[in-house]
């Protein structure tokens, strides 16, 4: 039985305490559900990110997914305030970990909260999630298709963005990288070295790369999309977050995608 | 740069732009050639915007350098 769902924009308190707005898509039951925090790709903070927000709280988990870009262009609608960001060479790291950590305080002192959280990530958002899980304290984190984890960003690219490997070293949960065989921003070569290198430092993680797709494969709304990877990525989602973010017994989580 | 840009019924200076590969965000297309012509004024949206597939992309910089050749010959 799925409990009902409520979606809303609110504010959250983000990097220096500023107000930003969020989406929150939650159960109405008084829980207590996991949290996830979403974190949306460089195209912005818009339709396609909040329906995942929605799926994850069809699921029995409150999810909150804020607007990484408000601060570039303050009210303006999420692809004007996606192009401003990306004027600006991108989401700087300390604004995104701050704006990331107020939404897993946010999380949290919900009363409808367990208190366990994860990031999950798409794109940009992914490599933000593998960072998340370096530098805050989520108890788990899913990297989709995040580049630029390992390797610079190429010459001429409109984003500012460091490789992030060095900090895997603190990473303290576990982590799902979900990617696609095809992509070039990560690259199989790329994915290969994170990996590696996980496993180098001893830190829990399981990565899948699937064939015949490349990036944005979750994505339904562009031909970037395929079916049989996001439907196996999916339940590899649900099986990630039932074993960490749910306690023994606990039959919350759903198999359906 | 030096020009003008027409948004929302509204001719505005364009003071910058950002072209870039990436995704786009309103077209059907893994990736397009992005143009966002940032304008200085009051007028809403801030930034004249362009996705274009490669192809298209690369039809229109030609278009665009036969235009000024033609034009520095006249």
């Amino acid at each position: 039985m799925l409990d009902p769902l409520l979606a809303e924009t609110v504010t959250i308190r983000g990097h220096g305490g500023d107000p930003i707005p969020a989406y929150l898509a939650r159960p109405l039951g008084p829980g207590p559900y996991p949290g996830v925090v979403v974190i949306h790709h460089m195209p912005g903070w818009d339709a396609g990110t909040w329906e995942i927000a929605r799926r994850f709280a069809a699921h029995g988990y409150i999810c909150i997914c804020p607007n990484l870009h408000h601060r570039d262009l303050p009210g303006a609608a999420p692809d004007d305030a996606a192009a401003a960001a990306r004027a600006n060479g991108g989401v700087p790291d300390e604004r995104f970990l701050g704006d990331c950590q107020g939404a897993i305080r946010s999380l949290r002192g919900m009363p409808s909260c367990s208190g366990l959280v994860a990031t999950i990530g798409y794109c940009s958002g992914g490599r933000q999630s593998f960072l998340a899980a370096c530098e805050l304290d989520p108890d788990a984190a899913v990297v989709c298709y995040g580049a630029f984890i390992a390797v610079k960003p190429p010459a001429g690219s409109t984003t500012n963005v460091v490789p992030v490997i060095a900090r895997a070293i603190d990473i303290a949960c576990p982590v799902l990288g979900l990617f696609g065989a095809e992509d070039t921003h990560p690259s199989p070569d790329e994915v290969a070295e994170i990996d590696a290198e996980l496993t180098r430092l001893g830190k829990q993680h399981e990565f899948h790369t699937y064939d015949n797709a490349g990036h944005a494969f979750f994505a339904t709304d562009r031909p970037a999309y395929r079916p049989d990877a996001a439907a196996d990525g999916w339940r590899r989602v649900w099986a990630f977050f039932a074993d960490t973010l749910h306690s023994a017994g606990d039959v919350r989580s759903s198999s359906a995608v | 740069m030096r020009g003008s840009g027409k948004a929302a019924g509204r001719w505005e200076p364009v003071v910058s732009a950002s072209v870039y590969l990436d995704h786009p965000y309103a077209t059907a297309l893994d990736h397009t050639l992005n143009v966002d012509l940032f304008i200085d004024g009051d007028a809403r949206p801030r930034h004249i915007a362009l996705e274009l597939s490669l192809e298209s992309a690369r039809e229109l910089v030609d278009a665009m350098s036969r235009a000024l050749a033609q034009g520095e010959r006249a």
